[in-house]
């Protein structure tokens, strides 16, 4: 093992991985609250809470901190997803100990000023009207509302417009203080650094804030639909858009990884890389279903590493002298052929060479390797990661055979159209 | 642990001593540098044909060519080509510009050649098949569907057309609708014979590979390439400043939210104010969350989740701009703050603090930005591209050190005349009121 993965006292974990090719330290703050952590009527507090994060404690007020990192040459974001939110600052070795301090500070001080965060509320509302922009994100916002009926996938991270309109101060402080304990977070670290130093730094920071009580969870299995369902969003552009979203296994489910295959084979490798990029899917067997013959113009999948199970979506993009119903009888041909016959072993060893091509990509940069140090632990472990070649080199064409039967099924599905106002 | 990362430093660092640069006799120049932790290699350049060339009727021909390069070959198909690559989890792109063709792709450092080979392939024998050319024109029609719902695109694009008039910069290098149907297989491989040519060809390569074996292989792919027709890159013409402030307005009905772009053209990369503007800046909307105009329109007035400042560069006078996604009925109040930051910009010198943290960010963050292959490769297409010198990377601390605030000031003032800006705007129909449109 050539990282350290421990325990702080008041159950913060924490990941240390040394890197030494570049003077660089990356530095990620996980927390395990999510879109998935919102009843209704709060949804998008989390999303909410992590803009709050930027908007000052008393020791750096408000606007203070990005600028500082900014001044050592730091790079740095926060993002918020269905299961956590994360912080993160990649910055030049000497300098990471400001991401230290200012994380340890902001894990429990922050201020959430009244008139920021009334000034924060038109931002969001700005950045959800920024994506109402999109057809895809309406289409998505409406699909997912179908695809659960109570669990909080069912909501965008971004939250609804009402929420965001109604939500108050106390509310989003009361969620901060709920998950933003040390027992409910990760510190994960990759780079140019001594591990035992690192280690000592940590605990004077991170060590003295107290545990809080362990977060309660509002998420409740929910089984996936018993027919399919179907969602037509109409809204302004020429593009018709084609989604069908499948139940989709955890990701520490041992399906989790044949149905990554079955992915790959159907619609082109997905990027294990947050920052590495990817590769084009031009001889995926929907690229050749779809595209080559001139009924979609592109086509895509999406497997996400969930503590839930989530959704499977393939979306096509319908060629402009298609029609919806052109893309949805071969796209069901095509799922029911690899439901039919196991896929040649060739075909797997291809995925797998891919996946060791993107997994080459992806060590390249500190930042990523952070990432997955943290990223895994949200769902599983970080041997999760260690193990992802080795797990899908073991898979068999029986093995996608079959979970192509199992979670593919079209009674499972949420069937999403978006049906633009140009098209008569 | 000051000393050690000091060493490392200088190694992060692209310079004389480690990048190979070598011009074959038929005229491309190969750069390579090898990183001996990376398990794979990036290969980047650009050919020097671009939409410059591209008939006003025939609008997008550059770019719908430098994708057709990859649709079919004399020796392989589409299915073929890809197959090549996407087996071996490689990549390979091509991407039509204004002055050039782009080319990226990347692969693990032992299928260096199989990259080459195509990349010499597509380059030197594209078939321009009728039914892979039809299937791409349906690609690029939606694109360019897409593109007009698309508020940020379409903004852009109003002010390149305010801006740029008479200039070939006002010209959209993915063309209309119109001008990408007119375009036949025969005007591609017409274009193709003329303008693709080894002369002024860049090639890149960074990764786990010895850089004498990376100029070698460029060497075997593309050393025997010869194109005599290759005309001259064309001169652009004179780019002519508005004489009064002009602002414009597209409609996008049914959508949520707007996009402003205001500002004119911005120096060339090349250009001696160049590191002033790009320290004035990173001041005006970059630095922490977006500098001032962040600061003034997001983080003062709640107006919009972006609000940023972006400097083009470039061989010709790209665009100096702000940017901002906005509520509709708060369009004139995010464009009054955006020109009063820009006004206070051109009167008023930066503040020390304000120089210093811009400084420190740029030189800082650079090693950042060579972290990665991909970052090194951009960085030494940069280098070539703009005739920077192989050590400027190294220089690059002493270069931003030495911009004073008011150089910034002049600079600012030279092209960000206030009077003389442009405001383009795209978004939904708006109602007499403030209310929000679903």
């Amino acid at each position: 093992m050539d990282y350290l993965r421990t325990q702080l006292s008041n159950g913060m974990q924490v990941l240390l991985k040394e890197i030494h090719t570049a003077p660089i330290i990356s530095h990620w703050l996980w927390l395990r609250v999510g879109s998935r952590d919102e009843p209704k009527g709060f949804t998008g507090a989390s999303h909410w809470v992590e803009h709050m994060q930027f908007k000052g404690t008393k020791q750096f007020p408000s606007g203070q901190l990005d600028k500082d990192i900014s001044r050592d040459g730091g790079f740095w974001n926060a993002m918020t997803y269905i299961d956590w939110t994360t912080y993160f600052e990649t910055m030049p070795a000497p300098k990471i100990d400001l991401a230290l301090r200012l994380e340890a500070d902001r894990m429990a001080n922050s201020l959430f000023e009244p008139e920021e965060v009334a000034s924060e509320r038109t931002v969001i509302i700005s950045e959800r009207q920024g994506n109402e922009n999109s057809p895809l994100f309406k289409l998505d916002e409406d699909m997912q509302a179908v695809a659960f009926e109570s669990h909080p996938y069912g909501h965008e991270v971004i939250g609804e417009m009402g929420d965001l309109e109604t939500m108050s101060r106390a509310d989003l402080y009361q969620h901060y203080k709920h998950f933003y304990v040390p027992n409910n977070a990760v510190l994960a670290m990759a780079g140019d650094f001594d591990t035992q130093k690192m280690l000592t730094r940590v605990e004077e920071l991170f060590g003295q804030i107290p545990a809080g009580e362990q977060p309660a969870r509002i998420a409740q299995d929910e089984a996936p639909p018993e027919e399919e369902r179907h969602v037509e969003t109409k809204g302004p552009g020429e593009t018709i858009f084609v989604r069908a979203a499948y139940r989709a296994p955890r990701a520490n489910h041992p399906d989790f990884f044949p149905l990554t295959v079955l992915d790959s084979l159907l619609t082109g490798p997905s990027s294990v890389n947050l920052f590495g990029g990817g590769i084009s899917n031009k001889t995926s067997r929907l690229y050749d279903r779809l595209v080559e013959t001139e009924k979609a113009v592109s086509v895509g999948g999406g497997l996400q590493a969930t503590i839930d199970p989530f959704l499977y979506a393939i979306t096509a993009t319908v060629h402009p002298q298609r029609k919806a119903e052109d893309v949805i009888a071969p796209l069901d041909e095509e799922i029911a052929r690899i439901q039919e016959a196991p896929p040649q072993p060739a075909e797997l060893a291809r995925a797998v060479k891919q996946a060791q091509a993107l997994f080459a990509y992806g060590s390249e940069s500190i930042t990523n390797q952070a990432f997955w140090l943290g990223f895994a632990e949200m769902f599983d472990t970080y041997a999760w990661f260690e193990r992802y070649l080795e797990r899908l080199e073991a898979v068999t064409p029986a093995d996608v055979q079959r979970v192509a039967q199992a979670y593919l099924r079209p009674e499972q599905r949420v069937l999403g159209i978006y049906v633009p106002d140009g098209v008569v | 642990m000051a000393t050690k990362t000091k060493t490392l430093n200088t190694q992060a660092i692209p310079g004389t001593d480690d990048v190979t640069r070598v011009q074959l006799p038929n005229g491309i120049v190969v750069l390579a540098r090898e990183n001996p932790h990376s398990l794979s290699v990036t290969v980047r350049g650009y050919l020097e044909a671009g939409s410059l060339f591209d008939p006003q009727e025939k609008l997008g021909l550059a770019d719908f060519a430098a994708d057709a390069l990859m649709r079919g070959t004399a020796q392989r198909d589409f299915k073929a080509i890809y197959d090549t690559l996407e087996s071996i989890g490689a990549s390979l792109g091509y991407n039509g510009g204004t002055h050039t063709t782009g080319f990226g792709g990347r692969a693990l450092s032992e299928d260096l050649n199989l990259i080459l080979d195509l990349l010499a392939e597509t380059l030197r024998q594209p078939a321009f098949p009728k039914p892979a050319i039809e299937r791409l024109r349906a690609q690029f029609l939606t694109g360019l569907a897409l593109r007009s719902q698309d508020t940020k695109e379409m903004a852009g694009m109003t002010f390149d057309e305010m801006v740029y008039r008479g200039h070939p910069y006002s010209r959209p290098e993915d063309g209309f609708p119109e001008t990408i149907n007119a375009i036949t297989a025969e005007d591609l491989a017409a274009y193709h014979k003329k303008h693709f040519g080894p002369r002024g060809m860049i090639v890149v390569i960074v990764g786990g590979i010895d850089p004498q074996e990376a100029v070698d292989q460029v060497s075997a792919a593309l050393g025997d390439w010869h194109n005599p027709e290759q005309p001259n890159p064309l001169e652009l013409p004179e780019w002519l400043p508005l004489k009064t402030r002009a602002s414009k307005r597209v409609e996008i009905p049914g959508l949520s939210q707007s996009d402003l772009v205001i500002g004119t053209a911005g120096p060339p990369r090349a250009a001696k104010d160049y590191m002033a503007a790009a320290i004035g800046n990173s001041v005006l909307g970059q630095f922490g969350l977006m500098g001032r105009v962040g600061d003034a329109v997001r983080e003062r007035a709640g107006l919009a989740y972006y609000a940023y400042s972006s400097l083009g560069g470039g061989i010709g006078p790209g665009a100096w701009t702000v940017q901002a996604g906005v509520n509709p009925a708060n369009e004139e109040q995010a464009a009054e703050l955006i020109f009063a930051e820009i006004q206070r910009f051109v009167d008023e010198p930066v503040s020390e603090e304000e120089i210093s943290d811009s400084q420190s960010n740029a030189i800082g963050s650079m090693p950042l930005s060579l972290e990665s292959n991909g970052g090194v490769a951009q960085a030494l297409i940069n280098i070539e591209r703009h005739e920077l010198g192989l050590d400027y990377y190294r220089n690059y601390p002493t270069l931003v050190k030495a911009v004073t605030r008011e150089q910034i000031r002049e600079t600012a003032a030279r092209y960000l005349q206030p009077d003389k800006l442009a405001l383009a705007a795209a978004g939904p129909t708006r109602a007499a009121g403030p209310t929000r449109k679903d």
